[in-house]
């Protein structure tokens, strides 16, 4: 297997054309365990991390730019994003461990596709769009459609994800994320649930999005929770009306982590509890972002 | 199999080896390099025993491949003790008695430098969350989380 | 730190009791000790080794003349390289061993070793043995109690016919014995009760942890010697074990004792060192093997996957008047459950009058079970604490004060036969009982649970050599490898008994050439047997010495004494002659000075632990979080308290884990379908507080220090005390572990639904 570290896009499409059975990685902390399973090894690695705009954080003006393979301590560590995208940035900093933590990147944990990712439910919750770069050239796509099922994504030969661009927030705004797990850290997410709640000037929620992870072969959108909030208040009829939907909107699997009865009762549970901490979190903010 | 050469700074020093591509920092640093007190436990990134500082940042050196490491910098274990001057983590740790078989110690000495080098006051829940990726089988963590502490009471009482 | 309820009668020790930094511990935080894996000899091959991915089938045949072949393959060892024990006449665990460390006709388990291969470089060796064709005829298997004892189960070693059942069994079983403890009369103990409760608990297989994976280095050396480096809790006790597999003496192996990585009772046997070796020999250069994390839960040994049923009977005040269980344990794949021990330690603590307890051996195809920490009492304390704990709550008595009006004394019958010396339990009820911990008020979705254990400790064999130096200085060579800080013990015993600082003493742990036989490094033996052997070693050093001061003076020995490191006379007609005066002038007085001592241990004394578990249970999730933890135990005499705190805060959250998140979990095939740090769940440190420990000294009598062994006995009341705390804080009773999120909410759903529970 051969490590190869393009400096440009242009550099690495073209690598990518040149090694067909190459992959690319970032923090490699899938691509390391899974070759150490048994996974065939690719011909090359392409690592993506040289590469500055795929590592860079910044404010773009409408919206931020969050390079694909800069390392979630990054995102963290960005007080300007932490403080406009709490939930989107708790959920980047659940994956691993501290150590994982300066590894562990958006585009892996997306691209990687399992259903338990961490940060997919607070990037689709955020309406994050990929720009995708491959051998046709650059185009863009919702990162909820990004993933089609357990270990595979919509990405064609040749491409990858060079960044995330994130809107900025409108006032009154605010975002969580909330996972299960067994113990306090280092565990794969039996539920995840991620919410983005717009309350209007009477109180009422004007937007939300909800979306529930590790409780179907893709993380998904709960438009029937949404439904239930959009136009009304947040009160304990229209939380039940949540959590019944999102329980109703699982289609879990049975496994060692977890099962079928309990992720759908818990995924309501977690819906519930992210939309609360998004709401009380968009009543404390009464301006945008930037 | 033609192997590659990388150049690196470890512990201050230049270093110079030889490895294949899929080889992973861990492994080029214990066979390689000799540099034998980073530990493999899993080889999976889930337990820390391997953990190293790399480019300024604490990693498990399980989780990146060799070549990567072309021009950067590592602090392992080996490289925490200035000199013969024990860092404070390591005469806290001792005098604590915060290790009993000792295997997990260097990954928790270098994740506790990390941690202590960027919150070099951190509360006891802040100290178990930034250590909860390196697993201990034999203290029930108690005496390391006292250890850190104490090592940053240490740093405080210098100034 | 810890609070020490000290014996009053304590002599006023310098050493004993005070917690200098450990001899061993600057190579330890600066990365140079070096563990099993750290070795490397000039020409080292490295090993990999080939195991079955089934859990029961027959060996058709194997082929390796591909891997043969590939780049960088030196060697490879199948069965047929290792001896036929069985057919050699060897008893049956000689037989089992060797089996175990690699198959001959028939593989038992996932990762049952089939094959070695020994390369250049460990990526050779792996792809070699991926390419080692094996033609298996799978089998089907049994994964559980139940299956192994359904008719028509498979039968994993035919002609095994259960014993110690009436009458003599005529079909093959899985069930390899049955064993019993038995007092009184068990029906009328129970017809005597006003309250039983009676309860079926499962647990699951449980891997003691250790961070280190097993490691081995051999090196066949042309004279016939073979060479070992390993890291384990015994050297000698690998090297008569590999001397069996090998077919060889135990006197042409020498082991040298690497650095241990934890073990728990999991590196108390062997399994990479035979197939080392045979690489070594066949090669004629050193052979590393290395275990990665997926071997060491699929080769090695868990503990064993429980079922045990337990009832017990008392009266409205309290009085407990009889104990019935009936106790299943998974041997794996050979026989060797500790369900022995289970029954003879798991009412100890208690008075009964009225005793029926049954264990039962039983084989199924998974990994052989190894010794893990007091092995097989956690989960009978489990199921008989809970049980108490349910009585307390019919009964509407504190459970502390029911443990006490019950509690074994100096005089109870110990149910296992003898009746118990100096004992101190009830001083670890108190201990607790009395501890402002104890009166925390609990808010909602909170509850404490108290649990009690027992472990009876080892004694067996233990060498030590004490050297003194031209300095003036002594060398105390043990055999003991060093798990948990006893190399500092074995300095502050000898420092105590010469009277000289404990700098002066340096402690070292020789291998198998050059200290006498010592048993394992295990069964909370260390500080009492290699201790004594220790002491009784640095008396004779000291009789000497002063043998020589007396012939320096011309005088008679009884008229000198031994003071703080030096001789004096008694009518102080002379000047006292020091440690290093008395080592410069040996060679006038009649040589160098050096002294051991071989003993098997006396004076045993057994443990007690009582403990108190606050939990807060999410009721809408099932996650249980630990929110405080206390221990009370007895350590007899705590030689160096910061490592007798550490060994019962260690063995606290091992037993938090086994409670509430850790499993060995099958798939269908039989195949492990969590083997790694990800998915078997060990405490991580976010999710405890710190764990507050009481020492409680009753001196142990037997022991010229007073030390009871301290590693074991604090992991075995934890899986009940997180029980019963969590049945505290819901109302349901769970009776199957461990108490994941999914088994919680379960319980608490059908409580809701108006269940009973349970």
């Amino acid at each position: 297997m051969r490590y190869l570290a393009p400096k440009t896009v242009e550099e690495a499409t073209t690598l990518l054309a040149e090694h067909p059975g190459a992959k690319v990685f970032a923090g490699a902390t899938d691509v390391i365990p899974q070759l150490k399973a048994g996974r065939p090894e690719p011909e090359a690695l392409v690592d993506l991390k040289k590469i500055s705009q795929l590592v860079s954080v910044s404010d773009e003006g409408g919206h931020w730019s969050i390079g694909a393979a800069a390392a979630t301590a990054k995102l963290t560590g960005n007080k300007a994003l932490a403080a406009e995208f709490p939930g989107l940035v708790e959920a980047a900093g659940l994956i691993g461990s501290d150590q994982v933590q300066s590894r562990a990147t958006l585009g892996g944990n997306l691209c990687n596709a399992s259903p338990a990712a961490d940060s997919v439910p607070a990037m689709i919750a955020n309406g994050m769009r990929a720009v995708i770069a491959g051998p046709g050239g650059t185009r863009t796509a919702a990162v909820e459609d990004i993933p089609t099922g357990p270990g595979s994504t919509q990405l064609a030969a040749g491409e990858f994800i060079v960044s995330f661009e994130l809107d900025h927030v409108p006032a009154r705004t605010g975002d969580a994320y909330l996972r299960l797990i067994p113990r306090t850290e280092m565990d794969i997410a039996v539920v995840g649930a991620g919410a983005r709640i717009t309350l209007d000037d009477a109180g009422n929620v004007a937007a939300a999005t909800i979306a529930i992870g590790a409780v179907a072969p893709t993380a998904r959108r709960v438009p029937a929770a949404e439904a239930a909030l959009v136009g009304n208040p947040i009160n304990d009829q229209t939380l039940a009306a949540v959590a019944e939907a999102a329980s109703a909107a699982c289609n879990p699997i049975d496994d060692k982590r977890g099962t079928i009865a309990y992720r759908r009762q818990v995924a309501g549970v977690l819906a519930r509890r992210a939309v609360v901490a998004a709401a009380e979190r968009a009543a404390a903010r009464t301006n945008g972002g930037n | 199999m033609s192997r590659t050469h990388v150049t690196c700074t470890i512990n201050g020093d230049e270093v110079e080896f030889l490895c294949e591509d899929d080889t992973t920092l861990l492994d080029a640093l214990r066979d390689e390099v000799g540099l034998t007190g980073s530990k493999e436990g899993c080889g999976t990134g889930d337990c820390g025993a391997c953990s190293v500082i790399l480019d300024g940042a604490l990693t498990c050196a399980c989780l990146v491949f060799a070549p990567e490491v072309d021009g950067g910098t590592v602090v392992t274990v080996e490289g925490i003790a200035d000199g013969n001057q024990l860092h404070p983590l390591q005469q806290t740790f001792l005098e604590g008695a915060a290790l009993q078989c000792g295997v997990c110690t260097p990954g928790f000495l270098v994740a506790a430098k990390a941690l202590l080098d960027e919150n070099p006051h951190p509360t006891e829940t802040e100290v178990r969350y930034a250590l909860a990726g390196n697993l201990c089988r034999c203290t029930g963590y108690d005496k390391i989380i006292r250890a850190v502490l104490a090592a940053a009471d240490y740093n405080g009482s210098e100034g | 730190m810890a609070i020490i309820e000290q014996d009053t009668t304590n002599p006023g020790f310098k050493w004993i009791g005070t917690r200098p930094i450990r001899p061993d511990g600057y190579e330890k935080v600066t990365g140079k000790a070096r563990f099993g894996a750290d070795m490397m000899l000039p020409g080292q091959l490295e090993g990999a080794v080939l195991r079955s991915p089934h859990a029961h089938a027959r060996i058709v045949s194997i082929d390796t003349s591909e891997a043969e072949t590939m780049p960088g393959v030196k060697a490879i060892v199948t069965g047929a390289d290792f001896p036929d024990l069985k057919e050699a006449g060897a008893g049956a665990a000689d037989v089992d061993l060797a089996v175990n460390i690699i198959a001959r006709d028939k593989v038992l388990y996932e990762g049952h070793v089939v094959a070695a291969v020994a390369a250049d470089t460990r990526k050779q060796a792996q792809a070699a043995s991926k390419a080692i064709k094996v033609d298996y005829e799978v089998l089907p298997h049994v994964l559980t109690v139940d299956q192994a004892m359904a008719p028509g189960a498979p039968i994993l070693h035919p002609g095994t016919r259960t014993k110690n059942v009436e009458p003599a069994p005529e079909e093959d079983s899985n069930v390899v014995s049955r064993v019993v403890q038995q007092l009184g009369d068990i029906d009328a103990g129970l017809a005597a009760a006003d309250v039983i409760v009676e309860r079926t608990f499962t647990t699951k297989p449980v891997h003691q942890g250790y961070i280190e994976p097993h490691a081995a280095v051999a090196d066949a050396l042309p004279s016939g010697r073979v060479h070992v480096w390993c890291s384990s809790q015994g050297h000698f006790a690998m090297r008569t074990m590999t001397s069996t597999v090998l077919g060889c003496d135990p006197t042409r192996i020498k082991v040298t004792p690497a650095e241990i990585g934890g073990g728990f009772g999991g590196k108390l046997v062997i399994y990479l060192e035979p197939l080392a070796a045979r690489l070594s020999q066949k090669t004629g250069r050193p052979v590393r093997i290395v275990m990665n994390r997926d071997e060491v839960f699929k080769g090695t040994g868990p503990a064993s996957g429980t079922k045990i049923t337990v009832k017990i009977g008392a009266t409205n005040d309290g009085k407990l008047t009889a104990c019935k269980s009936e106790l299943f344990y998974e041997a794996g794949a050979f026989a060797g459950s500790p369900v022995g021990a289970a029954t003879m330690t798991m009412i100890a603590p208690y008075q009964f009058e009225n005793l029926l307890l049954e264990g039962y051996d039983v084989l199924v195809n998974k990994p052989k079970v190894a010794a893990y920490r007091a092995p097989g009492a956690p989960m009978a304390a489990y199921a008989v604490e809970s049980v108490i704990d349910e009585i307390c709550q019919k009964i509407g008595m504190d459970p502390i004060e029911l443990r006490l009006k019950n509690a074994s004394v100096e005089g109870s019958q110990a149910a296992y036969g003898p009746k118990f010396p100096k004992i101190g339990y009830v001083e670890t009820l108190e201990a607790i009982k009395n501890h402002p911990n104890y009166q925390i008020p609990l808010g909602p979705n909170q509850g404490r649970g108290v649990a009690s254990g027992f472990w009876f400790n080892a004694g067996m064999n233990s060498s030590a050599t004490v050297h003194l130096n031209e300095d003036g200085n002594v060398t105390v060579v043990v055999g003991s490898p060093d798990i948990g800080g006893s190399r500092a013990s074995m300095a502050l015993m000898a420092a105590e008994t010469f009277g000289i600082d404990v700098a002066r003493v340096q402690p070292f742990i020789g291998d198998t050439e050059t200290v006498g036989f010592n048993d394992v490094t295990g069964g909370s033996r260390t500080t009492l047997a290699t201790g004594q052997a220790v002491t009784e070693a640095c008396e004779k050093v000291k009789a000497d010495l002063m043998a020589r001061a007396a012939k320096t003076w011309n005088c008679d020995v009884s008229e000198v004494e031994w003071v703080d490191g030096q001789v004096q006379k008694l009518d102080g007609s002379e000047p006292p002659l020091s440690m290093a005066k008395l080592a410069r002038g040996w060679g006038r007085t009649g040589g160098p000075v050096s002294a051991t001592a071989s003993l098997n241990a006396r004076g045993v004394g057994s443990a007690f632990s009582t403990q108190v578990c606050d939990v807060e249970v999410d009721p809408e999730t099932g996650v249980v979080r630990v929110l405080r933890y206390l221990t009370a135990q007895d350590a007899g005499r705590a030689i160096h308290p910061s490592y007798v705190e550490g060994q019962f805060q260690g063995g606290v959250v091992q037993g938090i884990g086994w409670a509430l998140n850790e499993e060995y979990v099958h798939t269908e095939k039989g195949t492990m379908d969590n083997p790694s740090f990800l998915d078997y769940r060990i405490p991580v440190a976010s999710d405890l507080p710190m764990i507050d420990t009481i020492i409680v000294e009753v001196p142990n009598p037997g022991h010229p220090w007073g030390v009871r062994g301290v590693g074991e006995v604090g992991i075995v009341p934890p899986l009940a005390a997180v029980a019963n705390a969590v049945s505290n804080a819901t109302g349901c009773r769970l009776t199957d572990l461990p108490m994941s999120p999914m088994r919680v909410l379960d319980a608490l759903n059908q409580k809701s639904n108006g269940g009973n529970g349970h």
